[in-house]
């Protein structure tokens, strides 16, 4: 299993949508088959298009915000005493969070193919939030599938999707979280795939929704280039790029352009849920030993029992609770280009403190896993080593759960 | 030498009949209950489909996913629904058995192992909902060679090209989805329409045997019995998830539908 230069890794598949011979492809039923050979071929049509890319560019930088800063951390650098820390600070972005650059660019295949609906999982509600403002941006009717636990844990985001015409569909089956919205928003594809887009919240799922995910966020990667050079003039010796992994569309938008940079000059880590301290649940197939399997449509490796059935994951950041994991990821993992690691919840709230305390940045539970890392690593590297974590998410969706969580102690 | 998949359709042939099959999950609501109703319904039907409790799938609805999730919660693992296929077929009066389930189990057991287990407990065919042609040549041509038919799934938005080379590749028996739906959805197109589409996958291939699925209960099964063979699934989940709530035996419930369903195509 090898990576391929100078092809961008979402395009690294085989003919049945496989990357490195086993991860991702498409298990579908047969009735999706011909809505995804459709989208298959109007991506490939859309991405080589002049005119679809100078519309892209358009939404992205004069509604989603594009660039987003880029920011030194001086406090908490100083603070800590080791590694330069920076943020890339996406939560900048309309919507406050990553997953509207999916959602715009799904939103915008939906009017090219000529469907009035758009359907969307989500876990956070990000996902979701950003779906129904793309929705209503370019007139769709938009109906958003979660997770009954998450609906409660996630309120703000559920009210700004009402807020935007959405459709909220409470999930009750299962765990009642993101591995249940997937399905239920799957099985509610396999019923209106004829007048109905589906987009997929991460870089999950059958072979084309993981690619046009990942095509989306790596705009995430692209202005970080831009940025790197304009701040010091070349790429720095010692980066480490340091992202939270639960789908993994963020981490991958996050890293698509530094891949084929030497590991020892840019070392990308990812880091997943592990759930609370004293739990055996958790949301980490990466790091923590997870077999392949497949899990809504893809092969990855999945949070699941000797027999096939899918495990509960348990986390305090609903984005990241997710049993299975990007295809791009395991073939990241598997090549030994990304590392993978995992943080605890206690580890993360720990880490959303220290951030607030030092900086004006308020990382929502998803990126404070990352951050965790960052806090964790820095104090042991030389002042010439850069850490840059993505800051993908806003707190403001956390609300409930960390006035919760930290006025306890 | 004929299959006992094909001399099933070919008894319900004689009597001028489709085919009835039933859909049933393997261990809903226990173990010992789903042999007793499979049992029970083998006077009435030709071919039994029992599926794999599996806790994430995607294209199950409801009722479905009620009697998977009753049978996982009761402890049904893959060894069960085995021994309950091998139990059922020392039955001096058991049908064919399909079974059905998403790749991920069987992936997790290894092809092989598991399609060698399917032969030795008298397995006749198997489908794969997620399992797609043309990636699942390689299992189906597997399959054959264990004497064991895979039955490959058409479904309303197949297209024409697609349709052919599925049918060339197919066994003797496949499986046309009548509509846009998970299993268990309310009939929403008319049977003439599914008629029209089902004739037009006979065309292609007279010879193989076509049975249609998905909406079909006791109010619309007499409507499609032009064709080979009528699944009905969810109806008789449902009708367990009922017979449990009110307290009665899902068996005697399960049966009586099944006598009621075959009677509506004789």
């Amino acid at each position: 299993m090898k990576l391929k230069k100078k092809i961008p890794l979402i395009d690294q598949h085989d003919k049945y949508g496989f990357w490195g011979g086993k991860f991702g492809g498409s298990f579908i039923p047969e009735t999706l088959k011909k809505p995804i050979d459709d989208l298959t071929i109007e991506f490939q049509k859309l991405r080589k298009s002049k005119s679809f890319i100078k519309k892209r560019d358009f939404y992205f930088r004069n509604y989603i915000g594009a660039p987003t800063r880029f920011i030194k951390l001086n406090r908490l650098s100083k603070h800590l005493g080791g590694a330069q820390i920076w943020a890339k600070v996406v939560s900048d972005a309309n919507g406050g969070a990553h997953k509207i650059y999916n959602a715009t660019v799904h939103a915008l295949i939906c009017k090219t193919l000529g469907k009035k609906y758009i359907i969307g999982d989500t876990g956070a509600g990000y996902a979701g939030k950003m779906l129904s403002m793309a929705a209503k941006k370019f007139g769709l009717k938009c109906k958003i599938f979660m997770g009954a636990k998450d609906i409660k844990r996630q309120k703000p985001n559920c009210d700004a999707m009402k807020k935007n015409g959405a459709e909220i569909i409470p999930v009750t089956t299962g765990s009642q979280t993101l591995v249940d919205a997937v399905s239920e928003c799957m099985r509610y594809w396999v019923s209106n795939c004829d007048t109905t887009h589906m987009c997929v919240g991460s870089t999950v799922g059958p072979n084309i929704f993981v690619k046009i995910c990942g095509w989306s966020t790596s705009q995430i990667s692209r202005e970080l280039k831009g940025q790197l050079l304009s701040e010091f003039k070349k790429i720095p010796k010692k980066i480490k790029l340091i992202n939270c992994v639960g789908g993994g569309s963020s981490a991958y938008g996050f890293w698509s352009e530094f891949i084929d940079f030497p590991k020892n000059q840019i070392e990308l880590i990812g880091v997943e849920a592990g759930g609370p301290k004293n739990s055996k649940l958790h949301a980490a197939p990466l790091s923590r030993g997870a077999r392949l399997g497949i899990l809504h449509g893809a092969a990855s490796y999945v949070c699941q029992n000797t027999e096939g059935q899918i495990n509960e994951t348990e986390s305090i950041s609903a984005g990241l609770d997710y049993p299975g994991v990007s295809p791009l990821h395991c073939f990241l993992k598997d090549t030994k280009r990304a590392t993978y690691t995992f943080a605890t919840d206690e580890d993360a709230l720990r880490a959303y403190k220290l951030v607030t305390k030092f900086e004006k940045l308020n990382p929502s539970l998803e990126p404070s896993h990352a951050f965790a890392e960052a806090i964790k690593i820095a104090p042991k590297l030389g002042k010439d080593n850069i850490i840059i974590v993505n800051s993908c998410g806003d707190a403001k969706k956390d609300r409930d759960i960390l006035k919760e969580r930290l006025s306890k102690k | 030498m004929i299959s006992p998949i094909s001399l099933a359709f070919r008894k319900a042939n004689i009597n001028n009949r489709p085919a009835l099959l039933t859909y049933t999950v393997a261990g809903d609501n226990n173990k010992k209950k789903c042999l007793e109703i499979l049992k029970e319904i083998s006077n009435y039907v030709d071919i039994c489909e029992i599926g794999f409790p599996h806790n994430t799938p995607i294209a199950d609805g409801g009722q479905i996913q009620t009697s998977a999730y009753r049978a996982i919660k009761n402890g049904i693992k893959i060894s069960d629904v085995f021994d309950i296929v091998k139990k059922y077929k020392k039955f001096n009066n058991s049908k064919p058995v399909i079974l059905m389930g998403y790749y991920n189990m069987i992936y997790q057991y290894n092809e092989s192992k598991f399609i060698k287990k399917c032969k030795k407990v008298g397995v006749n065919g198997l489908i794969v909902v997620d399992l797609p042609w043309p990636e699942n040549k390689k299992f189906a041509s597997k399959c054959k060679k264990n004497s064991i038919s895979f039955i490959q799934l058409l479904s309303p938005t197949t297209s024409a090209e697609r349709l052919k080379k599925i049918i060339k590749d197919s066994h003797d028996m496949i499986y046309y989805i009548s509509m846009l739906s998970t299993t268990g959805g309310k009939l929403k197109v008319s049977p003439r329409e599914i008629l029209y589409n089902y004739k037009k996958i006979k065309k292609m291939n007279p010879k193989k045997k076509c049975v249609i699925g998905f909406g079909i209960t006791e109010k619309n099964i007499s409507k499609l019995k032009s064709s080979d063979g009528l699944v009905v699934g969810s109806q008789i989940s449902k009708e367990i998830s009922r017979s449990l709530s009110n307290r009665q035996n899902p068996v005697t419930n399960v049966s009586k539908l099944v006598k009621k369903l075959k009677n509506k195509i004789l």
